[in-house]
């Protein structure tokens, strides 16, 4: 059974039909991502996993359990961790209390002192950060704070939406990374990237979506040698790469 | 010397009381950016429940000290939970329906529940000014209990409205910053899906927001009764104007703000009652209000709004 698993999901944004019947599926222990476009539908796809846009048809399931029509806090009681697009830290709050945050829901203090440890064992840079306001912090620190802040509640899957967004090459492979480390620790993955190059090389298997559709699945070695990837998604042969 | 000590005293007490409101406005601001035009009625409808209480308990300044303060403790405690209740029922009727709105929507049904609420004043204790019964001796603590040669008056009343008011406000702060709950209001303010995602409940940290809101124009309620001894269905309009601007002038969101801004307010107007005449404070108040959205927007303690991503 998967961890996570869409079916003809339908969402709109007012009266824009932004998803058009999506499926896919993530396994337990899998990184998963999800290609495409700037607008294809990746973000909208984990909005609507996440509770924050309600699917109008179709099912997500999480460990078999229909998820579609909660609402997000209920969602992510269910340890669903979601770093959302533009990072979306909490800019008046410090470092500490963002992943203090993160683990709202967690009412045993050992366990936050443990997500505290993990979160610094994996970015140290956050750890001399603790007691800096989160919106003074740099566009990389802010991201390691909003992968950072999604652990802090110990989730069975990890969204990523667009980890590398904005980021220095340098950093965008430090990030990228550390998902392989959260992934190696057990924690299934579905990320979405317009940077289908970094995306691909962690990943197990993908999907490409446009224009609110999936049009093609596969291993992420077989997207690798696809033609239609490479030449819209890979940047070979064109300029459309994200 | 005397003259300004006194009037500064004066406008201190007022001031206290503007802040109670103003940290209504600003709480609900922060967290949804309305401008809660009801809320100087809530403070209304929480001076009526008090002086409903203290009728009903048929004290005046006669009885015991004792028997007084049983009564103004009850007082003070139905007049918060009952304004924390009101302004909670009416975000829930009104304005939680309107959360994906245009923000002009829960504006308008903001002034709409305004002539709603005074209305149920009227019908509740009629149109005319009623008499708030002193049950504060108006003794001059400086004069008669510490026997300094002064014309100095520094009354009970006033030194009730203080004794009153600064608990709470530091409380309301302590909450905000330091529990669980006031933790979901920060994190709410700044980002409401971020929030979600953290596995706050939105609706209900916004809920706790209006009645924290409530509690404190309640409390704000039951004092301005003591201290002047004087309540009307109307009288949330005025008091919310000059909330509203002190919260405006700390910075709209931002709770040391509205304090800082409501003893500022309160002050300015008792120097303007004291040294111009009173018909002109409303002028000085809203000049004042005028000067800060002009030349600083964000208020004295504000916030860039630009950081919201």
């Amino acid at each position: 059974m998967p961890i996570l698993e869409l079916n003809d999901v339908h969402a709109y944004y007012g009266h824009i039909h932004a998803l058009k019947g999506v499926s896919l599926s993530v396994e337990e222990g899998e990184i998963v991502t999800l290609i495409g476009a700037n607008g294809a539908g990746k973000s909208t796809t984990l909005r609507t996993i996440s509770g924050l846009l309600r699917p109008r048809l179709g099912s997500i399931r999480f460990q078999g359990q229909r998820i579609d029509g909660l609402p997000p806090h209920r969602v992510a009681a269910l340890r669903i961790g979601h770093a959302p697009e533009g990072r979306r830290v909490f800019p008046r709050m410090t470092v500490r209390e963002n992943l203090e945050m993160g683990a709202f829901l967690q009412s045993d203090p050992a366990a936050l002192r443990q997500g505290l440890e993990r979160v610094f064992t994996l970015f140290p840079r956050l750890q001399e950060r603790e007691r800096q306001a989160a919106g003074t912090l740099s566009g990389g620190e802010q991201q390691m704070l909003a992968i950072g802040r999604a652990l802090m509640s110990q989730p069975r899957i990890l969204l990523l939406d667009e980890p590398s967004m904005g980021l220095a090459p340098t950093l965008v492979e430090l990030i990228f990374d550390i998902i392989v480390d959260i992934n190696r620790q057990g924690t299934a993955i579905l990320l979405v990237e317009q940077n289908a190059h970094m995306a691909l090389s962690i990943a197990h298997r993908g999907y490409v979506i446009q224009t609110g559709q999936i049009i093609l699945s596969d291993t992420a070695e077989g997207l690798q040698r696809n033609e239609l990837v490479r030449r819209a998604y890979l940047g070979e042969e064109s300029a459309l790469a994200g | 010397m005397d003259q300004l000590i006194q009037t500064l005293l004066f406008g201190l007490s007022n001031g206290f009381v503007i802040a109670l409101i103003a940290l209504g406005y600003t709480l609900v601001y922060g967290i949804i950016q309305l401008i809660n035009f009801a809320h100087g009625e809530i403070y209304m409808i929480g001076s009526f429940m008090a002086l409903t209480v203290i009728t009903t308990a048929g004290v005046s300044w006669t009885d015991p000290v004792g028997a007084r303060l049983v009564v103004i403790v009850l007082a003070l405690m139905a007049a918060m939970l009952f304004a924390g209740s009101i302004n909670f029922l009416v975000d829930r009727v009104a304005y939680r329906r309107l959360r994906r709105a245009p923000r002009l929507a829960p504006l308008i049904t903001a002034i709409g529940f305004s002539f709603v609420l005074q209305n149920i004043g009227i019908w509740w204790k009629g149109a005319r000014p009623l008499q708030f019964p002193a049950l504060l001796p108006p003794t001059n603590i400086l004069t008669d209990w510490l026997h300094l040669d002064t014309t100095i008056t520094f009354s009970i009343p006033m030194l009730f409205v203080m004794v009153v008011t600064v608990p709470l406000l530091l409380l309301l702060r302590w909450f905000v910053r330091n529990t669980r709950l006031g933790k979901a209001m920060r994190a709410t303010a700044q980002d409401r899906d971020a929030a979600a995602l953290m596995g706050i409940d939105v609706n209900r940290t916004i809920s706790l927001t209006f009645l924290l809101g409530g509690l404190m124009a309640g409390a704000a309620g039951l004092i301005n009764g003591l201290y002047n001894n004087q309540v009307v269905f109307n009288m949330g309009f005025f008091a919310g104007l000059m909330a509203f601007t002190a919260a405006v002038l700390g910075g709209i969101g931002n709770l040391t703000g509205a304090v800082l801004g409501g003893i500022f307010l309160g002050l300015v107007g008792a120097l303007s009652d004291s040294y111009l005449q009173a018909q002109w404070t409303p002028a000085i108040v809203f000049a004042v209000l005028v000067l800060v959205i002009v030349f600083k927007p964000s208020g004295l303690l504000g916030e860039q709004v630009a950081d919201r991503a």
